[in-house]
């Protein structure tokens, strides 16, 4: 019986600093480590018979979603509850926000309802910040305006990790809406922190300002190349990143169609061949099939989407599990 | 009959006159009455001493860019708080900008400021008319009425004047009245829904920017139109590098321009924003070291004319918020003239220069409709500041007179202190340290 063993074994190396996870421009090489050998740890969990740790016993954690989510709420919700703690969702856009209270009010509302830890989706850029400095719970990020995902971020890096095993040296392309992404800009910084190549390839009028190769007046930005032409970008690729696009994106000016976008920047069989013949797909979901990436593409053998989504259970329960150990007794 | 007072011992400078030494002035009924160099003392024997010793003794310092809030917004600013605010910075004359509820766009409105700041104010409240009926920039407000009302320029602020057309008639307009028109340079189809500057900054908070060129266009057309009709233009809050060019040129041109500059424009960057900082969110933002380097060279070759503070006081509440929904502005009176004294202490400014952007400057452009403002020259209004260049303070929010508390340089050091503030006569604000020994 596999299950008398109850706790995950993992390493003890390296000391966890977090008390937050907010972004990942603040991980280290050794931190992001140390999140792949807690998820391998994680996944032993997940393929037992009876999936549950006792781990979180007693801790709370609130779900604080101020805009749509199915993959991600639910991701954390299983995750939490597989290591046993308590679980509750506040959609935000229903409860007393509607109503006028405001962000500090409602962490105040959370604080006071004993919550442990707060995952936090926003529709703003620094939301999770400004919690952080109004809760002692821990906050996870889970999602800020177009600022950063870093629990996305770590999933995807698992995913090459288990797939790669050495991440440096490896060349990964961004492929879309990088001025309104998330998670390219958590990706960005987590692929470089790990040694990887990154390129972006996007209409120029979805590039915000600043990003380019080290030498630039960047420091405050994770050195990336910029190829708008995908062909060049995807040369030599072994990993691919296709971003949703979003209607509006059309409709506010930045693109003169959505058929020029197909046309010029939608990962196809033809153009992923010009990656190496094992490069990864990669999509943070959800998918608009036929837009920025083919069908044939999604669904292909080279797609590693649904693996994406299992192993976001495994990454969350691991940076729940590491988060506990950095909360007061 | 008040009893007179002398200013004892400390160093004079008043630009409008070329003066910078060491000795005494002499305040009676309101209005400096004589100067005396060196130890030299007043011909009559019956009044006050301030000791000033150590001290810098200048013009009453005047800010033409701040907003009061008052009517309509007084859980933010009154004229009151707002005046004692000022006073605790050193400024006996500010001029509130119109963009209050009701806006500032008739006769009864400024007799409102002006009555109010009369029964309540510690120092002088001078108004500004808005261009527009409403600031809705459609129709010219009766600028002939707002004049004669006493108001001393025209401006818009916070909503720039979009129509080319409708500028161009105000600056055509206003010069029957000899009264400046400010502008507030966006170019708002390229503003919408920005945040802070545009550039590595924003890139990296995922942060809507707001990109130079949207002033710089602005800039660029009422420069222009300026040359067209001739009329005064003021360019309020000079954010960028660009501007400054532009400004440059327009002046060798012969353009009738002024313009100014805040003194967080000349003190700090974008990086203030990094880690949500709300308090460090205005309009225009924060620039780059690039941007403060241009601007502080546009001051020294007077370019730039003056320094006003923009003082936009919010509540803890307004600014307790995502960054996205907090309001634009910073409290300024207060800290203002510690922040430029660090431009002097790090060379960048003359301290006679600091003094002329913040007294006789922005004198020039009011004009004598409201007597011989920013000058300390026998016969005018006895408004004076006096500062401690060297003292060390710690920006503390929490003693703010204003009730606008939202700064991003609390618990900054600053080295240079307003230690007391004459109004007309009267000591509206000194700090514990001062006294004044009876005759």
């Amino acid at each position: 019986m596999r299950t008398t063993q109850v706790k995950p074994k993992v390493p003890e190396t390296t000391v966890w600093q977090h008390h937050h996870i907010l972004d990942i421009d603040d991980f280290t090489r050794e931190e992001i480590e140390l999140v792949f050998h807690t998820t391998k740890a994680m996944k032993e969990v997940l393929s037992r018979p009876i999936k549950r740790v006792p781990t979180l016993r007693g801790k709370t954690l609130i779900n604080l979603f101020y805009e749509p989510s199915t993959r991600t709420r639910l991701s954390f919700e299983l995750a939490a509850k597989y290591l046993s703690a308590d679980v509750a969702n506040l959609n935000a856009s229903v409860s007393s926000v509607a109503k006028g209270e405001s962000l500090v009010d409602t962490l105040g509302t959370l604080q006071a309802l004993g919550a442990d830890i707060v995952v936090m989706r926003h529709p703003h850029s620094g939301a999770p910040y400004i919690a952080a400095r109004h809760i002692e719970a821990s906050i996870v990020n889970a999602g800020d305006g177009w600022h950063a995902h870093p629990t996305q971020a770590l999933l995807d890096l698992y995913t090459i990790y288990e797939h790669k095993q050495n991440l440096k040296g490896l060349k990964a392309v961004i492929i879309g809406d990088i001025m309104h992404s998330r998670v390219a800009r958590s990706n960005m910084w987590g692929l470089t922190t790990m040694g990887v190549e990154v390129t972006l390839c996007c209409p120029p009028t979805l590039l915000p300002l600043g990003l380019g190769p080290i030498g630039l007046d960047n420091k405050e930005l994770p050195p990336v190349k910029i190829e708008p032409n995908i062909e060049l970008a995807l040369d030599g690729a072994d990993m691919v990143m296709t971003l949703r696009l979003q209607r509006e994106r059309q409709k506010s000016g930045l693109l003169p169609s959505i058929r020029e976008y197909i046309n010029l920047y939608q990962l196809t069989e033809a153009r992923l061949a010009q990656a190496k013949p094992d490069a990864l797909v990669f999509h943070p979901g959800p998918v608009n099939e036929g837009v920025e990436i083919s069908p044939a593409v999604a669904h292909g053998k080279q797609s590693v989407i649904n693996e994406q989504v299992a192993n976001g259970v495994a990454v969350r329960m691991a940076l729940l599990y590491l988060l506990s150990g950095s909360q007061k007794q | 009959m008040k009893k007179s007072l002398l200013i004892q011992g400390g160093k004079i400078i008043d630009p409008s006159q070329g003066i910078e030494a060491i000795g005494n002035l002499l305040i009676s009924e309101g209005k400096v009455s004589w100067r005396g160099k060196g130890e030299e003392t007043p011909p009559h024997a019956d009044y006050d001493t301030l000791n000033a010793k150590g001290l810098v003794v200048c013009p009453g310092i005047i800010d033409l860019h701040c907003h009061l809030r008052q009517p309509g917004d007084e859980e933010k600013e009154t004229i009151a708080s707002g005046t004692s605010a000022a006073a605790r910075g050193g400024f006996t004359t500010i001029c509130c900008m119109p963009n209050t509820n009701p806006p500032l766009d008739n006769q009864t409105a400024v007799e409102f400021i002006k009555s109010k700041s009369a029964s309540e104010g510690v120092v002088r409240v001078l108004p500004i008319g808005c261009i527009s009926k409403g600031r809705k920039g459609k129709e010219l407000a009766e600028m002939g009425e707002l004049a004669s009302a006493g108001v001393i320029a025209f401006s818009d602020d916070g909503e720039p004047v979009l129509s080319s057309y409708l500028m161009r008639q105000a600056l055509d307009y206003s010069h029957a009245f000899d009264l400046p028109i400010i502008d507030h340079c966006e170019d708002k189809t390229l503003t919408e829904g920005g945040q802070m500057n545009e550039g590595v900054i924003s890139t990296r908070l995922g942060l809507r920017g707001i990109p130079n060129a949207a002033e710089e266009i602005m800039v660029a057309r009422d420069l222009a139109l300026a040359q067209l009709t001739g009329g005064r233009l003021h360019i309020a809050h000079v954010s960028t590098e660009g501007s400054v060019e532009l400004i440059r040129r327009a002046k060798e041109k012969g353009i009738k321009v002024t313009a100014e500059v805040t003194p967080h424009h000349l003190t700090l960057t974008e990086e203030k924003i990094l880690g949500y900082d709300t308090n460090a969110k205005v309009n225009p933002p924060l620039r780059t070291k690039r941007d403060i380097k241009a601007l502080i060279q546009g001051l020294k070759d007077n370019t730039i004319d003056i320094i006003a503070t923009d003082h936009a006081p919010h509540t803890e509440a307004d600014k307790l918020c995502e960054f996205d929904l907090a309001p634009f502005g910073i409290s300024g009176f207060e800290t203002a003239l510690g922040s430029l004294m660090s431009l002097v202490h790090g060379g960048e400014l003359s301290l006679v220069t600091l003094i002329n952007k913040l007294t006789h400057e922005p004198a020039k452009i009011i004009g004598n409709r409201y007597g011989s403002l920013g000058t300390l020259v026998t016969g005018a209004p006895a408004d004076v500041t006096i500062l401690d260049p060297n003292l060390e303070w710690v920006v503390e929010p929490k003693a703010f007179a204003s009730k606008g508390r939202n700064t991003p340089l609390t618990g900054e050091r600053f080295r240079g202190r307003v230690m007391a503030t004459i109004y007309q006569g009267k000591l509206v604000y000194k700090d514990d340290s001062i006294k004044v020994k009876e005759s």
